[in-house]
């Protein structure tokens, strides 16, 4: 067509970008719709959450996606010449472009605020009264936890008194400190929130359980409270997420969720027998 | 390289060293700056085929490079500390000295004069200037790979108190670290000379006729750009300033009380770790626009000139460039959502990134709407510059799950965030720039690069990028972090190690392609088919008016006049499928 | 039908575009505009530039901003010194002011005599900054004893680094004024000078006012 209007000619070069178009379509689908990787399965009631604010977006991404390689790779497989044959000269279409302006601030909105709900949910509600409390802190590159024992009250810790073998700093002349556990493994029970406050010791580290969908950066100087609830019993992996130094990839340490409560209670009489008797 | 005197001169001739070394002329700046970024490209490239290697088969053994790196390859096996220093090198090298550099240095200094129709810039001497000191930091941050300690490991967002503390906190943050801090600001002062230069050249020297919106996409990019550079590099220098001071002056800007390192208390107290996040990422934010959009105007440029066809809703091109440009300086918090910064700021934040996406579609839809009836010429650059438009798509759309504070929750630090950043920072603004190397070429150096080797670059690379980039998004889903030396060290991580092969190998085989065009580039300076015309591609704007290569001063003893915007393709009634703008009114009849 | 934009001549006010000018006539960057944009390129630069430094100071001062807020904040007492150098930098802006009007009226000697006299000022500024960072170590309030030390110290240092740079530019001028370059017809050199001189000014007594009030 010589005139501007109606198809170009299709060419080799547009034919083969149209193929990529669809391999990459037909491939991203696979990703994400027969899901050969995926989340690591969920095991926390805040982590459904995330996972459904993903989800929407993936639908609203995935159908842009989809829309806008197909209309690429179409486009270039039918608009091509090979000769000096003329375009359509037209540019503007004020109308259309409104349409999509409009459309895509509305559909930005909506996942705005789905976000948000999940977001306050897990940084603006408090935690139930009465949920176990459990102090972490990083350093290069280890996570402790910090129990505070049946008494329910933490002993005060003091970077003064940090050492090797008292990696907390607890104050063992504080009475509260006696029923303390400090260890390098997390206890918790299933189906009962836990609080935890991250701190560090030096930099800036990143306690992320991938299967609760949780992660917070442990700052030095700072006292982060998050909480959240596991749905599953089970030994789930803590991974550091904020590279801290050389050895980060090492910096990982273990999520124990426990059945009951009482066997939480046996844990942490245990670790106060090994800890006392040392 | 041949530079035709186009015009007799006042001048003496001057000799080789005044002509092609330190010469003010801004197209030669313009080339040793694409050069230079191209060698550092190299480095770069090299940097990360390392950290594949490291990725794909942790803990093997390699003989041969432990006998050339026996400190980086103790016993063989590569050490961690190398492994992060060379993330931290590759990052900072790939996004200042590369990106920054052959965009806004290279075609930035080439461009301006010759599409706005002046003969040089505004500063001459200080844009030389402008490179010298460029070159100077380019050598300044390389030999932070030489020091004892070797480079600094804290990435190339050199997060407090890791980058604070000096040597105690680990391996290459002594000398090497303080090497980087230099490197910056060197590479910071060099960017405010060409910004001042920009602006004041596209403002002021601007031929007649041209007004603002008959200007190509290209400058009005290249325009904002420089606005932005002047706005937000200095907020790096400040935050350099005062990291530099935490480190050798005791200071504790960014360093909090209770610090104990190597099981020692430090006596620092008051400062606070998220203030050096938030001075790096009001500037780092504007940075990755600094990036992207001198990239989406050329682009759009180059395709609207292979679819002989204007460019969709010029007017709206420019305005989604501004309000990307000012939108960027709001946004910076996305990168925080998990830092320990208020969860209220993250609320905004999330708010203001989804409002920044709204541009960004603008222009997605025009670039479709320039392809919709066009009549496209398949060139090796019309080719990238499409290329550019699925790519920059790609990466776009990630940013959507990772702007929504909720969902970064998790995917913040892992590999979506990596495959996000590098097709929307990395692999699009790269294809941009192959798009305008193949353009301009001829511009440059009065010959064709081969186009049967542009073409396979393009389809290596096409296919490439794709491979290497687009599994890490799933990777990042099954929660892959980031800067990881040994995935193979965490049982959640096994089930992905044959993907992280597939990407190692896959980016083998990209980098190999992009041999095809180092060697195509160089090769065609003096074997290139010979230009036998000013305007081999039939475009619009004021460079193709000039000889190619274009000679000193530009333009003859006239400048030229402007009668129309860039974008007259396939003009009903035209004798021509396109006018250019110095063409009359009326004239594109005869 | 072929559609055109705006058939506008860019700016378009005052001097006329010497469109025929001779090649290198634009490559130059001499003080004579060659564009009709109505502000002299020279001046957009200064002002870019100026733009440029106080973002740097932006920077550095919402730093000072965040980090006032701690609860460990120790105020420090600056010694008087520092009033007297303020003095010094607002009289020389106004030794400078009457400089700019001198040429403005051909009164080359009064030029002469407030340039010195600026460059003076400028020079017992800067080393009265020395004497106050001295008096300050001496009397144990170092660089990194309180965060506040800290930041006066940085903040002053960089400060001090360009009122170095502006003196390096009020010696161009100078050497020009002495060598008979300057007139009322042409001063650009010196009104930009004076411009970055008095932006400098402006720096320091928001620093100072910052440091001691905020």
């Amino acid at each position: 067509m010589a005139d501007g209007n109606g198809p170009g000619r299709i060419t080799i070069a547009g034919l083969a970008f149209a193929f990529m178009m669809l391999v990459l379509i037909v491939v991203s689908l696979w990703l994400f719709i027969a899901k050969p990787w995926w989340f690591p399965e969920l095991a926390s009631v805040r982590g459904g959450d995330i996972d459904s604010v993903f989800t929407a977006v993936l639908i609203v991404t995935g159908i842009a996606f989809v829309g806008v390689q197909g209309v690429l790779g179409y486009f270039v497989a039918r608009y091509g010449t090979r000769g000096t044959e003329r375009a359509g000269y037209w540019h503007d279409n004020p109308k259309a472009e409104a349409g999509l302006l409009i459309g895509t601030a509305v559909i930005m909105t909506v996942l705005v605020f789905m976000g948000q709900r999940v977001w306050s949910d897990i940084y603006f509600t408090e935690a139930p009264a009465g949920s176990l409390e459990v102090q972490a802190t990083g350093q290069q590159f280890q996570w402790y936890f910090h129990y505070a024992g049946p008494d329910g009250v933490f002993g005060r810790t003091d970077a003064k008194l940090m050492t090797e073998s008292n990696p907390l700093g607890v104050d063992k002349t504080d009475p509260a400190s006696k029923d303390d556990i400090q260890s390098p493994e997390m206890h918790a029970v299933v189906d009962k929130p836990v609080k935890v406050r991250l701190r560090s010791k030096d930099v800036i580290h990143s306690f992320f359980v991938p299967r609760m969908r949780y992660k917070q950066d442990a700052v030095p100087g700072m006292s982060i409270l998050v909480w959240l609830t596991p749905t599953k019993t089970g030994k789930f992996e803590i991974a550091c997420a904020e590279l801290c130094g050389a050895q980060h990839y090492r910096m990982r340490a273990f999520l124990f969720v426990e059945k009951t409560e009482q066997d939480l209670n046996n844990w942490l009489k245990q670790q106060l027998a090994e800890q006392s008797g040392d | 390289m041949q530079v035709q005197h186009a015009t007799e001169h006042a001048h003496p001739q001057l000799g080789f060293w005044r002509k092609y070394v330190f010469s003010t002329d801004h197209k030669v700046i313009g080339l040793q700056y694409m050069i230079t970024a191209m060698a550092m490209a190299v480095v770069g490239g090299l940097l990360s085929m390392l950290m594949r290697l490291q990725l794909a088969w942790p803990a093997h053994a390699w003989p041969t490079l432990g006998k050339i790196f026996p400190v980086a390859f103790a016993g063989n096996i590569m050490e961690p500390g190398f492994y992060v220093s060379l993330v931290t090198m590759h990052g900072t090298i790939m996004v200042f000295f590369l990106f920054t550099a052959v965009l806004t240095g290279a075609f930035g200094n080439f461009l301006i004069p010759l599409q706005i129709g002046a003969r040089d810039m505004a500063f001459p001497f200080l844009n030389a200037l402008s490179y010298w000191v460029f070159l100077l930091s380019c050598i300044v941050i390389l030999s932070a790979l030489f020091v004892a300690g070797g480079a600094p490991l804290g990435g190339w967002t050199a997060y407090a108190p890791l980058s604070a503390l000096g040597e105690a906190s680990g391996p290459g943050e002594g000398a090497g670290m303080s090497l980087w801090i230099a490197a910056l600001a060197l590479f910071t002062v060099s960017g405010l000379m060409g910004g001042l230069n920009y602006i004041t050249t596209i403002l002021t020297m601007r031929t007649k006729g041209l007004s603002m919106m008959r200007l190509p996409l290209t400058q009005w990019s290249l325009l904002i750009t420089a606005v932005l550079g002047l706005l937000a590099f200095p907020v790096l220098l400040a935050a350099a300033i005062l990291l530099l001071f935490d480190r050798a002056g005791g200071t504790s800007f960014f360093i909090p009380s209770g610090i104990i390192m190597n099981n020692r208390l430090l006596g620092n107290s008051g400062g606070h770790p998220l203030l050096w996040q938030h001075l790096f990422w009001f500037f780092g934010h504007p940075e990755v626009y600094i990036v992207i959009l001198p990239a989406m105007g050329m682009a759009s440029d180059i395709l609207s000139t292979f679819c002989r066809k204007p460019i969709f809703s010029y007017k709206m091109m420019v305005y989604s460039m501004v309000s990307i440009a000012g939108l960027s300086f709001i946004v910076w918090g996305h990168h925080m959502f998990v830092s320990g910064m208020s969860p209220f700021l993250g609320s905004v934040f999330t708010m203001t990134t989804l409002v920044i996406a709204v541009p960004s579609a603008v222009k997605t839809f025009n670039w479709l709407g320039t392809v919709w009836g066009a009549r496209i010429r398949f060139t090796s650059a019309a080719l990238f510059s499409i290329g550019f438009i699925s790519v920059f798509v790609s990466g776009g759309l990630s940013g959507i799950f990772l702007g929504s504070s909720a969902a970064d929750i998790y995917l913040q630090d892992t590999y979506f965030v990596v495959a996000h950043f590098h097709l929307v920072m990395a692999i699009a603004p790269l294809f941009a720039a192959f798009a305008g190397i193949y353009y301009w070429y001829p511009k440059m150096f009065g010959r064709f690069l081969n186009e049967t080797l542009g073409k396979l670059h393009f389809w290596g690379s096409l296919i490439g990028v794709y491979a290497v980039f687009f599994p890490m998004h799933v990777l990042g889903i099954t929660g892959h972090m980031r800067r990881i030396y040994d995935p193979l060290f965490y049982d959640f991580l096994k089930p992905d190690q044959a993907m992280n092969v597939f990407v190692s190998v896959s980016a083998f085989a990209l980098a190999t392609v992009q041999l095809v065009f180092l060697a195509n580039f160089f090769i065609s300076i003096f074997a290139g088919k010979r230009v036998t015309e000013n305007n081999p591609w039939h475009a619009t704007t004021l460079e193709w008016e000039t000889p190619c290569p274009t000679g000193h001063g530009n333009f003859g003893d006239e400048l030229p006049v402007v009668h129309r915007w860039a974008f007259d393709y396939s003009v009903p009634g035209a004798k021509n499928d396109f006018v250019p703008q110095t063409v009359p009114p009326g004239g594109e009849k005869l | 039908m072929p559609v055109l934009t705006e058939d506008k001549v860019s700016g378009g006010i005052g001097v006329p575009p010497r469109w025929n000018a001779p090649p290198g006539g634009g490559g130059g960057g001499g003080g004579e505009p060659d564009s009709s944009f109505p502000i002299s390129s020279k001046q957009i630069a200064t002002w870019l530039l100026m733009t440029g430094i106080a973002m740097l100071f932006a920077g550095l001062t919402s730093a000072y901003i965040v980090l006032r807020g701690v609860p460990t904040w120790e105020s420090l007492q600056l010694p008087p010194l520092v009033w007297v150098n303020t003095l010094f930098l607002i009289a020389s802006s106004l030794t400078l002011e009457l400089a700019r009007r001198s040429v403005k009226t051909d009164r080359m000697a009064a030029l002469r005599l407030c340039l010195g006299i600026t460059a003076i000022l400028g020079i017992a500024f800067v080393s009265g900054q020395i004497m106050l960072w001295r008096q300050m170590t001496s009397s144990g309030l170092l660089l990194a004893s309180t965060l506040h030390s800290s930041f006066f110290y940085v903040l002053s240092g960089i400060h001090a680094v360009h009122i170095l740079g502006g003196l390096i530019g009020l010696a161009t001028v100078s050497v020009k004024a002495w060598s008979g370059r300057l007139s009322s017809i042409s001063f650009e050199p010196l009104r930009l000078c004076a411009t970055y001189w008095h932006f400098m000014g402006g720096v320091w007594l928001y620093l100072i006012l910052l440091l001691v009030f905020a």
